[in-house]
This record gives structure tokens, C-alpha cells and sequence, in this order.
């Protein structure tokens, strides 16, 4: 039992200490095109999904030990982006409180993406939830299937071409009258 | 089946033949509302614990993007119903960063009493109801009677008792009066009181402790690897609060601790949430004797804050500056960029992963809901536990499903 | 005369006395089976809670096995996932029983309306009190209760006949949708097509 008082307050985002993990991050992936960005004070990452694995545990290595947040965006309706989707792995060093955003691109047909789940094992139901909401498979997960929507259910209610109040399935039930209940 | 088989959760099919399955909700009445697990028994004891969730699932990431910054507040608010402002709190806190907005020093203030308040709302809620499901009813009843005064509190602010959806883009739906402030004041006088009441009926009730204490251990690696937070990951050990890391809104001026605690167990679980209360409490009387007056709008940002009713009401330039901060053609523009920011909500670290495409809405409002990471973590945490000891577990990482599915 | 009267009469008279008296019992002994998946369950809490103590109106035994419950209280959204789940359990519960629908979302779908949430429990199953809000403050659950003790009261007979009646379905008329899908067919939409939404 600790009451711990507000010591060494962290500084997230600090310049130095990022520039160095920048520097190892980038030291440790040679031949790796990463696109760094900065936008209110937070670093962004932008690397090619074909090397995801190399790029996911390379930060680990340099101290990301927490997967905060996994999440997709269907750049469908975006501008003029190149790519539909865009995969989008938040990380955190708890003892330092840094943080990174590390994004890659993907693109239809091909859907597939190594999974995350050796690198941290919290990657589990948030690549079950993007595969859910987007359709984008995950390889390698031990255990990949739909979350949160019925097993059933055929569409992949997150992307733009998928209408908000959906295409009827919610009305597609039997009906109980009161007489035969 | 011998013993050494049982310890051993990655069994195969063939060897599980002596176990036995029990389905556990959905409709459960310690299941809060909408979970189901598939429990894989031998006896009392639980192997492996699979957890069926989406029952709950109401498509509110595919509304965050229809409806606008300031639309989508009502929809947040019913994302962890039992500290809605928490939600809203935090989702203003990510649009703000968006589009680049500072609150007013009394805004920023009203917002921490708030949290605060909700903190203390959401912790009393789920001590209570996990005692009920315990089996102490007591507890629950006293639990209640501070939640009402909350209750109250929410209401003499924004009209609403329960979905206040008080917040706004750089300021809040309305300023608040003198009697709120002896409302907040008269309600820290009385709390300790009904704390110690509500605390000796919880942490020294015996049967609570035997039940909690030892359940459901998380260590600090699975804890910092399954991306737990809030009281969970502070119970394992895990020493990180946002409130204290990355500052926002008042904190970074008030003067509070981080309750945190060894055990990562059930007990330790509520222990941190106990403490936290009245750190809370601590933080709400400094904060509402710090109080600043002013604006509770952020001034010269243009479309992207709505002004204050009265000068709606009373002025025509009010009324135009509302007219054009309301109306979808003319509304303000967001940067074409994303972001994503983080409060410390009463159940962990609930984000927004925001991105914006120059329009008046999100082309993507993500939420980082701390319910899913924890529930992920319940199989961890049920291994070598009894039958009894799931609803101990689920009452201690405080699930609420519609975070949890959204 | 006395006999003629009587004979006019028959047991009407005291038929209806027991209809009365069964009435009575059931609707101020309600037992109600919370079916709680949302935002509205908390305020259920509420309203069984210290300050609004509804145990003052006889319904305060709360029984999470629908085998013993006769009021089933659906408070918050019910999902595409979780109808199945209700009706079984609506199905599950003996007679007399009765059903409130608490606040919007359970109502009409409320500010949910999206691909997942049904839009109103009523489309499917049967209810007899709708609570509007969102969600609804203690009091109104209170006063739907009475109002489903007067409804019980006044309607009730002793072997459940009025519910023998009820035997279409209660909630919004529904359409041919298959023939809605043919008129949007015709006029050039594909079932691909984002703006395509069969039923709206």
C-alpha cells in the first residue's frame, strides 16, 4: 500500500528526450522509409506495411512498452488520399510518457496485415474491433474473429460506402405478439 | 484430472475432457447491464474465461461521424453512463487540441469540479454495486445517497440530472451561479462523513475483504502490456495518472496526490478507488476556493466556439455570431489533420483519436475506451480463480458496456 | 323476478368480483424482471435506491430469473445482438406479465439511430407502458408503474383473457419492404450504392 505524492513529474513530448529516441528508432531500422511529423506537440510516424513487424518491435525496443490505442480511418472520402485505409497504432512509455503515432497505409484489394499481438498482447481485441468495423485482416492472431457485431453479419459498418442506418438488418427480426407469448 | 493439468490454460481439446462449460450472461445481474462470458470450468474452478461482448453495440464511432463537434456531446454522454460529463470532458478536450483552442481560466475550473465530481460519482457507483453483488445491500443504498447529491449538483448547472451534455466547444451551455458554488461547497463539508460510513461498510466489511482480497491478480507487466489504466493499472503498481503526466485543465495548479497500491488484486482495486475519492474531494474544495470569474467562453476564435446565451439573446451581434457558429454551411473549419488526446476518466485513460478533414465535423471521432482494454485482461486475471470470485472481478474493473461495445 | 334477474344475470356478478380480486393482487404485487442494458438501468438503480425508494409502490423485488418476474422493465437500447436475447427472456416468463419500455432508446431507438439499434422494442415484441426521456428521471418510472397498477386494475380478468386479443403485432405498421427495394430499384439504385437504405 503506497500513497505515492506527486514526484518527477514527466514532461510528455519532451524535444530531447524524443530526438533521441528518434534517432535510436531510426538508427534501428536501416533501409526503412519513415516519414516523420509533428502536429500539437505530437510525433507521428508514417512507415511502409510491409515492414509493420520490424517497425512495431524497434519501438518496443526503444521503450514504447504500451500499446494505448489501435484504430483504423477509411480514407474513402479524404481528399485525395492514395491509400483506402489507414492503420494507426498509438504507443506509450509509461515510465517516461512519451508518445508515438505510428501509421500505415493499405489498400485494396490486399487487406492483409501481420498482427500485433506478439509484439504486445493488448493488440488483441483492438485488431479484432478494427477487423470488425473495416474488414482488414489481421495475420497471425490467435484468435480472429468478429467482436462486436453478430458473427453473422456481412458488412463493415465503419466504412464511408456503408450507409449509417445500415442496410435493413436491424429491422430483420421475427415478431412476438402478445397473444402467442 | 490431475492437478498439474488444470494450472496449464493452454491445453489442448483432448485434454479438457473432464471440464465443463457455463454460459454467463448476457442478462446476468452482476453482469452490469450487457457481458457474456463462456466459462470453461473443472469444478469450481475456472480454467479459461471467454468473453462474447458487442450486445451493447450502437454504432456511436459511425455517428461521431455524421454529427458535428458540438452535436456529438449528447452521443459521448452516453458512452460511460455513469460519469457522463467525464465524456464529455474528454471529448472537448480533444476537439480543442484539433482545432487549437485555450480555455478560460473559469472554464478550465468548472470543468476539474466537474470531473472530479464525476470521479467521485462513477468510483461510489461501482464500489456500491459490486458490495450489492457481493451480497451487502447496505452499501449500495448509502452509495445512492451521495450520488443523488451529485445528481443535484449536475442539475442546478445544466438543467439535466443525468445526460447533461454540458459542455461545449471552448466553453459550456451555461456559466455557473453562486448557489451551485454553495451546492459544491456544502457537498465536500458533508462527504467525509458519509464517507467514512460508506468506507467502513465496504473496506472493513469481512466478507468483502475474503472475497476481494488475492481475486483476480494483475502483475504490472500484463498491466502495462494489455494497455491498462486508471485504477486498474494503479492498483498493479503502475504509477501513472494524467492528471499528473500531461496536466490539463486546472490540474497542473492544484495540489493532489496519485493513489496507487501493490496488491493487484480486487482489494487493492477498490483500495486506490477510496483513496482517490477523497484526493478528489481535496481537488474540488481547492479548486472552488480558487474559483476565477470571467468568461467561461474562449474570446477571438471566431466560428469555432458559440457565445454565451445572454448575448445571444440580448445583442444582434450575439445572435449573428451564434447564427453562423450553428449553421452547418457556415461553420467553422477543422485543420486536415488528426490527433489524439487523452483524460484521465474515472475508469482509465479515455481518449479521442480525432481526425479532421477541413469541415465542421470529424471525418473519424475514435474513442480509446479504457472498458475494453481491462475486459481484455479478465481471462488474465480469472485464471486459478473460483466460480464466485467472477463477479468479485468483473464489480473491481468497473466494465461498462456501452464503452466497452460503443 | 327475483329468479329472472338472477337467471339474467347468471354468474356475471360474481365473475366480475374475482376479476377485481385477482386484478388487485397482481398489479400491487408486481414483481418486475429488470432487463437493464443501458444508460436507463442506472436510473432503475435510482429509483430502487434510498432516495426514491420504490418499494413505497410494491414493485421493489427485483428478480434477475424471469421465471419469477411478472413486469419486465426494458431500460436502454436494445441491439441487434441482444433482441434475440429479449425476446427469449420475454418469452421466458410466466402469465400475467407485462412489459414497460423505458426511455427513448427502448421507445423509438432515441437519439441512436443507427445501423445496429432497433428502432423501438415495440417491433417485435409486445409493450404495454412507454416512459419517454432520456432517460427518464425516478419519478416517471414511478408513475408508470401506477399507471400500469390502474391499467392492470381496470382491465385485468381472472384467467387472462384480455391478453388472448392481442394478437397482432403492437408496434409501427410495417411496410412491404420488398417492395420498397423494387421501387428503388427502379429508379436506378444498387443495393452497393452508399445512398442505397432499404428502409428509409
Amino acid at each position: 500500500m503506497s500513497n505515492q505524492p506527486s514526484t518527477n513529474k514527466a514532461v510528455p513530448g519532451s524535444t530531447s528526450q524524443m530526438e533521441s529516441t528518434k534517432a535510436n528508432l531510426v538508427a534501428a531500422l536501416p533501409g526503412i522509409e519513415l516519414t516523420w511529423s509533428v502536429f500539437c506537440d505530437q510525433d507521428r510516424v508514417v512507415f511502409p506495411a510491409g515492414s509493420l513487424l520490424k517497425v512495431l518491435k524497434a519501438c518496443k525496443s526503444a521503450g514504447f512498452d504500451q500499446l494505448t490505442d489501435l484504430t483504423a480511418v477509411d480514407l474513402l472520402e479524404y481528399g485525395n488520399a492514395a491509400d483506402r485505409f489507414e492503420i494507426v497504432y498509438c504507443l506509450l512509455n509509461v515510465d517516461s510518457g512519451l508518445r508515438l503515432i505510428a501509421k500505415t497505409h493499405l489498400s485494396e484489394p490486399d487487406l492483409t496485415i501481420p498482427s500485433a499481438t506478439q509484439v504486445w498482447f493488448g493488440a488483441d481485441w483492438l485488431e479484432r474491433e478494427v477487423y470488425d468495423m473495416y474488414g482488414i485482416i489481421f495475420d497471425g492472431h490467435p484468435n480472429f474473429k468478429r467482436l462486436l457485431l453478430p458473427q453473422e453479419f456481412q458488412s463493415f459498418p465503419l466504412r464511408k460506402d456503408y450507409p449509417v442506418k445500415g442496410r435493413g438488418e436491424r429491422h430483420n427480426f421475427p415478431v412476438v405478439t402478445r397473444a402467442e407469448s | 484430472m490431475p492437478l498439474e493439468l488444470i494450472e496449464d490454460p493452454s491445453l489442448g481439446s483432448d485434454k479438457r475432457e473432464g471440464l465443463w462449460t457455463l454460459n454467463f450472461g448476457p442478462q446476468h445481474p452482476a453482469t452490469h447491464t450487457t457481458l457474456r462470458l463462456v466459462l470453461q470450468l473443472d469444478g469450481e474452478m475456472v480454467i479459461d474465461a471467454e468473453p462474447d461482448i458487442g450486445f451493447l453495440h450502437s454504432g456511436f464511432e459511425k455517428l461521431g461521424e455524421v454529427l458535428d463537434f458540438n452535436q456529438y456531446v449528447t452521443i459521448v454522454d452516453r458512452m460511460n453512463y455513469i460519469s457522463p460529463l467525464a465524456n464529455e470532458i474528454a471529448w472537448h478536450h480533444s476537439v480543442e487540441k484539433l482545432l487549437g483552442i485555450e480555455l478560460t481560466p473559469r472554464c478550465k475550473y468548472i470543468r476539474t469540479i466537474f470531473a472530479e465530481l464525476m470521479r467521485i460519482h462513477d468510483h461510489l457507483l461501482c464500489t456500491g454495486t459490486c458490495v450489492l453483488d457481493l451480497g451487502g445491500a447496505t452499501a449500495f443504498m448509502y452509495a445512492f445517497n451521495e450520488r443523488e447529491a451529485i445528481y443535484e449538483i449536475c442539475e442546478r448547472a445544466s438543467g439535466q440530472r443525468f445526460h447533461t451534455s454540458y459542455t461545449r466547444v471552448g466553453g459550456l451551455l451555461y456559466d455557473v451561479t453562486d448557489d451551485w458554488v454553495e451546492m459544491v461547497k456544502k457537498y465536500c463539508k458533508n462527504f467525509p462523513k458519509a464517507f467514512r460510513d460508506f468506507e467502513g461498510l465496504v473496506m472493513k466489511n469481512r466478507i468483502f475483504v475474503e472475497r476481494t482480497r488475492d481475486v483476480g491478480v494483475l502483475s504490472k507487466e500484463d498491466a502495462i502490456a494489455g494497455g491498462a489504466t486508471g485504477p486498474v493499472a494503479r492498483a498493479s503498481g503502475v504509477v501513472r495518472d494524467l492528471r499528473r503526466d500531461e496536466p490539463y485543465l486546472a490540474y497542473d495548479e492544484l495540489d493532489f496526490d496519485v493513489c496507487a497500491s501493490q496488491g493487484g488484486d480486487c482489494y487493492a482495486r477498490f483500495q486506490v478507488r477510496m483513496m482517490e475519492m477523497l484526493e478528489s474531494i481535496k481537488i474540488i474544495e481547492q479548486a472552488i476556493e480558487k474559483l476565477p470569474s470571467g468568461p467561461i467562453y474562449a474570446a477571438g476564435t471566431g466560428k469555432e466556439t458559440i457565445p454565451d446565451k445572454r448575448e445571444v439573446y440580448r445583442s444582434i451581434e450575439g445572435l449573428i455570431h451564434h447564427f453562423e457558429g450553428i449553421m452547418p454551411n457556415r461553420q467553422m473549419a477543422s485543420p486536415k489533420d488528426s490527433v489524439y488526446a487523452a483524460t484521465e476518466s474515472p475508469n482509465g485513460e479515455l481518449g479521442y483519436y480525432i481526425v479532421g478533414d477541413g469541415s465542421f465535423r470529424a471525418y473519424r471521432a475514435r474513442t480509446r475506451p479504457p472498458s475494453l482494454l481491462h475486459f481484455s485482461l479478465f481471462a488474465r486475471m480469472m485464471r486459478g480463480c473460483m466460480l464466485s470470485d467472477v463477479v468479485a472481478v468483473l464489480g473491481s474493473i468497473n466494465i461498462i458496456a456501452a464503452e466497452l461495445d460503443r | 323476478m327475483a329468479t329472472q334477474i338472477n337467471k339474467q344475470l347468471g354468474d356475471n356478478v360474481f365473475l366480475t368480483t374475482l376479476d377485481a380480486a385477482a386484478s388487485w393482487g397482481r398489479a400491487n404485487s408486481l414483481w418486475p424482471m429488470p432487463f437493464a442494458t443501458a444508460c436507463c438501468g442506472i436510473e432503475l438503480m435510482s429509483t430502487a435506491a434510498s432516495k426514491h425508494d420504490l418499494s413505497r409502490f410494491g414493485s421493489e423485488v427485483m428478480r434477475f430469473s424471469p421465471r419469477q418476474c411478472d413486469l419486465m422493465i426494458v431500460a436502454g437500447r436494445v441491439v441487434m445482438k441482444m433482441l434475440p436475447v429479449l425476446q427469449r427472456i420475454w418469452l421466458q416468463m410466466p402469465e400475467p406479465k407485462w412489459c414497460i419500455s423505458m426511455g427513448a432508446c427502448a421507445c423509438s431507438g432515441g437519439v441512436f439511430d443507427t445501423y445496429s439499434v432497433v428502432q423501438g422494442i415495440d417491433r417485435f415484441m409486445p409493450v404495454d407502458v412507454y416512459v419517454p426521456g432520456c432517460p427518464p428521471r425516478p419519478e416517471q418510472l414511478i408513475k408508470s408503474i401506477l399507471d400500469l397498477q390502474a391499467k392492470i386494475q381496470s382491465g385485468g380478468t381472472v384467467n387472462a383473457r384480455e391478453f388472448k386479443l392481442r394478437v397482432l403485432p403492437e408496434g409501427p405498421s410495417r411496410f412491404d419492404e420488398e417492395e420498397l427495394i423494387r421501387i428503388r430499384e427502379r429508379n436506378g439504385f444498387k443495393l452497393e450504392d452508399p445512398k442505397y437504405d432499404p428502409v428509409h
